[in-house]
């Protein structure tokens, strides 16, 4: 989130699209009912189904799953055609001046791709900006210049007509003119709108372009940086935000480093390749501090047993364009390239696309080691359905961890906020917590190197583990310890400048913590485990313990609430709150104000000096945000695709049917025999529904914790299928009969709710029809299973498997992650062919 | 303390169901193997282990407009309660000052008095215990001056515990301020409920919902002057007997219920 939960109560209109949180993140709807009952804000939810934050909308638009591009380029079109953006916000604080490289080609005029696509992969030579003999980006503040960004994205744009939208995304034209109507009203320096998103906006092919496509809103509108606007990326896992900041991701280091590829083969050319430069003058960009950042990273790993140049090249390199994504982690192992397997608090055989390719890659593995708090789909996959235990080789290993109140330790929410979990009871049985299982593991693997040696030895056998003590034979890790680690030392004696007032120096002493991440040093004299992190450890302790509840501004700030990454501030971008004099746009809600020798409120965020002219988006090299982003791989500007599977033979939008650099599976050499989808290219008759998964609020990602709570399992016991009365109608369905539901890939049991929540759709002036799904069930709670002597059984079975036996290996072309929103499926009353 | 009211606004209701949760969880219910009927609603109805359930309702209004209603359904804590009238064994009784309506199991003979007189349909009886159950208003936190676990549970401020002139005023200017149909719902009846609604719809659109709930006529009569008489008699039973015949008739075999708690409690419909 660019704000934060509590911050919810500061906006005028709050528009809830991909994300349904009455239902999924409950708490939020105490600040949308403090807006609403407070600001009189109005509340709008887009979702192709009528959920429970619709029920409580002042204003509901169905759309079908896979459209939200064309609903929102109709909105930019609308924003912009009736004058409603920010005009100096969009003026000085983006890149809508900028000039860009007249070779560029739109969708538009080029058959539907941008310029540059060869081979399913874009060349970007033409998405550059035009620049002057110093290498500076031309501009024309006047917005009026044919090439400029602001009149390119006008042309883009041009195309969302209402009716040609309409006709994609089946939403009643009126009503794409009411949702433009309203959140268009928060264009003004006094009004605020904030975009709620989830997993229905992520799970596409198309997902981050989904985002993108709101952030080009938010920017037009003015309304990042602002209190009661941002965008409000609702994570679904309440340590989600804390996984990606410590780089649990492929592809980035802690504190969003890009993990180096076998091509930058020293420190010096991953510094030169990932530290960004500018001509702009007045630009801070911040990033040229990277090197910083990485050096205290690779000190945290190997402190001063290893030069940085030997710490980096000992750290794992990944092949040069090769993808080591989630799909792609199964359809290798799918393959026989894996020989062992961890599945650390996961439940893959449920949570992953295509659960029986992922369940059968599990056969495939010599050896795996199920950690978690029960056995699972996952642990005991080789007794699952369709499988014959003779046959599987897997040898199964599971490790009872600890849950979240038996061991203490933090978490970092949707608000970046990092907060303090204390321990409330002991580990049940032989459950530990998770990072004395790893310390274990480590302290063997070191050991069994040591001995024998190996490839690399060295990586491991000199990374630094401060993190605790060895009790008996048991290691005990110690969070607190981790925490200082990811903070930061200096490393020795150092006499440093302040980063912010030259001239002036401290003197730090070996062992002292870093102060934030301004001091952090590029050559070796400090450590950090997660540079955003840095400030949170000091020299008042903890921050993440904090409980202070003062709240100054009444914005709901709560600054002394725990620690929140950067440097404690709440709302990011917010330098972006002030005019270029410095003032706030909307001084009743001032999240940064100059009181005549600093700034007050929030922790200012690329503010500068008023009046001084630096332009606050200081994370990007141009020091403005990014209307036009051509770091994508898929496209500057976000354009409408169809998703892979769809009830549509053409694209209304344009000849190109799908995301163009989407990695398909079904293509020789690339997936494998069980990778097929349905009606790519034409509408396959045999699964003419749209599918779609989701969440109740009883239970959690796969329900391997709530499925064996009785009480919540009593009030969601089982897959069901919400449908519309129509469709219902036309399949002889009745309200609670039992269906299956398939696809391409695989079929599961539900029961029907036959509801008017969902509509038929007009696309085109056909009707199409959709249903949903929850994503939380699987087999092992079920009564009608196997059950072997001391198997445990829930006290309230549940009914049905995972939602995921439908969905397909398709991901996003920028991050791969699924797209269990759209598929297409077939329903029918169980028994019926 | 004083008297004190519940306040349950649908308006602000997501139908989270952590109320339905905090319940189960603070008066140690059981859970019941239920199954998808082709509803969120779940368990089906009250049940001697189940005190509230928020209800599930799709709407399609004569406009067209597509609503999903929630209620949560619990006992109303009547002022001028039946159950508390017609009990005969002292295990249902008026709290000295919020007014809310306790049962003591101790004393519950589990005659089911309380079941055929309740004008909202709340009480439910177990056979494997032979008593009554329902919501007691968390009398065990109430006495020490918490909010019912369901009140604390609620993230949007759906549900409310206060003084009981101050909740009346809340709900008043809250119907009000929602405008067109909305509406309270429980002050009016029974002399005043000590748990009450803010309904954003007519009343009459919610299913299940009581539409004029009263004290039944033999309640009335029991009060009036059986239950005075019968005392003097028979030391309640001859009349507890008679009562009965009246309400219920010639005494038959319990008919079996759905789901696993078959055969075993009664209540409700």
């Amino acid at each position: 989130m660019t704000n934060h939960w509590v911050d919810f109560k500061n906006s005028d209109v709050i528009l809830i699209m991909g994300s349904n949180p009455a239902s999924n993140h409950p708490v939020s709807f105490k600040w949308i009912q403090e807006a609403v009952d407070k600001r009189g804000a109005k509340i709008i939810c887009v979702d192709p189904r009528f959920t429970q934050s619709a029920a409580k909308a002042h204003l509901y638009a169905p759309l079908r799953s896979g459209t939200d591009i064309a609903f929102l380029g109709g909105m930019i079109k609308y924003i912009l055609e009736n004058k409603l953006y920010f005009e100096e916000y969009v003026k000085h604080y983006t890149n809508a001046s900028f000039l860009v490289n007249p070779d560029f080609k739109m969708p538009g005029q080029n058959k539907g791709v941008f310029s540059g696509l060869t081979n399913g992969k874009y060349e970007k030579d033409t998405w550059s900006y035009q620049t002057d003999a110093a290498g500076v980006i031309k501009k024309d503040k006047s917005l009026t210049d044919p090439n400029c960004v602001f009149q390119l994205l006008k042309k883009h744009y041009s195309r969302y007509t209402p009716e040609l939208v309409s006709r994609i995304t089946g939403t009643p034209k009126d009503k794409l003119i009411e949702v433009y109507k309203i959140y268009g009203s928060t264009g003004k320096p006094d009004k605020a709108g904030v975009e709620l998103y989830a997993m229905g906006w992520t799970q596409h092919t198309v997902g981050v372009q989904n985002i993108r496509t709101m952030c080009i809103i938010q920017l037009l509108l003015g309304n990042m940086g602002i209190a009661g606007g941002g965008i409000a990326a609702m994570r679904g896992e309440s340590n989600v935000q804390g996984s990606t900041d410590h780089g649990l991701l492929f592809h980035i280091w802690p504190g969003y480093l890009s993990t180096p590829t076998a091509s930058w083969s020293t420190l010096k050319v991953y510094n030169e390749k990932n530290t960004p430069t500018t001509k702009e003058k007045d630009s801070l960009n911040w990033w040229k501090n990277k090197p910083k950042y990485v050096a205290s990273f690779l000190r945290s790993m190997y402190g001063n047993k290893l030069s940085l140049d030997d710490a980096y090249a000992m750290m794992p390199k990944i092949d040069d364009g090769v993808n080591y994504s989630w799909l792609m982690i199964f359809d290798q192992m799918y393959k026989g390239k894996f020989t062992g397997f961890f599945a650390w608090g996961m439940n893959p055989a449920c949570s992953g696309a295509h659960s029986n390719k992922t369940r059968l890659a599990l056969t495939k593995l010599d050896w795996m080691v199920n950690v978690n708090l029960f056995d699972n789909e996952t642990g005991s996959f080789w007794r699952g359905p369709g499988m014959d235990p003779t046959k599987i080789k897997t040898e199964v290993f599971m490790l009872p961890c600890a849950s979240s109140i038996e061991k203490e330790g933090s978490i970092a929410n949707s608000s970046r906020l990092m907060q303090w979990r204390y321990k409330a009871i002991s580990p049940v049985g032989q459950s530990l917590p998770d990072g004395d299982i790893m310390s274990e593991i480590f302290f063997k693997v070191k050991e069994l190197y040591e001995k024998k040696g190996g490839p690399n030895k060295e990586a491991l056998t000199l990374l630094t583990w401060p993190y605790g003590k060895k009790v008996g034979h048991e290691f005990h890790y110690d969070p607190r310890a981790v925490a200082a680690e990811i903070n930061g030392f200096f490393l020795e004696d150092k006499k440093v400048e302040n980063p912010t007032k030259k001239g002036e120096f401290k003197e730090f002493k070996k062992g002292d913590p870093v102060p934030t991440f301004a001091w952090l040093q590029d050559d070796g004299s400090t450590s950090s485990g997660c540079w955003v992190y840095c400030g949170s450890v000091g020299e008042k302790g903890n921050l993440a313990m904090r409980r202070g509840q003062a709240d100054p501004t009444g914005l709901g700030l709560f600054s002394e609430w725990a620690w929140t990454w950067p440097v404690n501030r709440r709302i990011i971008y917010n330098g972006a709150s002030v005019d270029l004099n410095g003032n706030p746009w909307d001084p009743s809600r001032a999240v940064i104000k100059w009181n005549g020798e600093k700034w007050t409120g929030d922790v200012p965020d690329g503010a500068g000096d008023p009046g001084k002219g630096r332009p606050p988006f200081i994370m990007k090299p141009d020091g403005v945000a990014s209307l036009y982003g051509p770091g994508l791989v898929d496209g500057p500007f976000p354009e409408h695709y169809e998703p892979l599977e769809c009830p549509v033979e053409k694209n209304l939008m344009s000849p190109q049917k799908n995301n163009p650099v989407i990695k398909r599976f079904d293509k020789t050499g690339v997936g494998s025999d069980i990778d097929v989808y349905s009606g790519v290219g034409s509408c396959d008759p045999r699964f003419p529904f749209i599918g779609t998964t989701y969440r109740v609020s009883e239970h959690w990602q796969t329900g391997v914790l709530t499925r064996w709570c009785p009480w919540l399992a009593e009030m969601q016991p089982g897959m069901f299928v919400e449908m519309s009365q129509e469709l219902a109608k036309d399949k002889g369905i009745q309200n609670g009969d039992k269906c299956a539901v398939s696809s391409a890939r695989g079929e599961v049991e539900c029961t029907a709710i036959v509801t008017p929540r969902f509509k038929p759709f007009n696309i085109d002036g056909n009707t199409i029809h959709e249903v949903g799904i929850p994503w939380h069930y699987g087999w092992i709670t079920n009564k009608d299973r196997a059950y072997n002597p001391g198997d445990k059984k829930a006290e309230v079975f549940t009914q049905g498997d995972a939602a995921n036996i439908l969905t397909s290996t398709i991901g996003d072309a920028n991050t791969m992650i699924p797209e269990s929103k759209a598929f297409m499926v077939n329903v029918v009353k169980k028994g019926v062919k | 303390m004083a008297e004190k009211i519940k306040l349950y606004d649908d308006s602000k209701c997501t139908a989270c169901r952590g109320c339905q949760l905090a319940c189960k969880q603070w008066n140690a219910l059981t859970a019941s193997q239920t199954e998808n009927r082709g509803t969120y609603q779940n368990p089906p109805s009250l049940a001697p282990n189940t005190f509230m359930l928020i209800h599930f309702q799709d709407y399609v209004d004569d406009k067209g407009n597509i609503k999903w209603l929630f209620r949560k359904e619990a006992c109303m804590h009547c002022t001028d309660a039946a159950c508390v009238t017609v009990c005969p064994s002292g295990a249902l009784y008026y709290n000295k000052e919020t007014k809310t309506v306790g049962l003591d199991h101790e004393k519950c003979i589990g005659c089911k008095e309380c079941v055929a007189a309740c004008p909202f349909e709340i009480p439910r009886y177990d056979a494997k215990t032979d008593k009554v159950y329902k919501c007691d208003m968390c009398q065990s936190r109430i006495t020490s001056n918490l909010e019912p676990a369901c009140v604390k549970a609620c993230p949007t401020g759906a549900l409310k515990w206060g003084l009981k002139e101050t909740i009346l005023k809340t709900a008043a200017k809250r119907a009000k301020d929602l405008g067109g149909d909305a509406t309270t719902y429980g002050d009016k009846y029974v002399g005043g409920t000590h748990f009450m609604y803010v309904l954003k719809e007519k009343p009459a659109i919610y299913a299940d919902i009581h539409k004029d709930p009263s004290v039944p006529w033999s309640v009335t009569i029991w009060k009036g002057w059986l239950k005075p008489l019968s005392l003097l008699a028979a030391g309640g039973v001859l009349g507890g007997a008679f009562f009965h015949y009246m309400i219920h008739g010639p005494k038959t075999p319990d008919a079996p219920n759905d789901g696993n708690d078959a055969g075993t409690t009664e209540g409700g419909k």
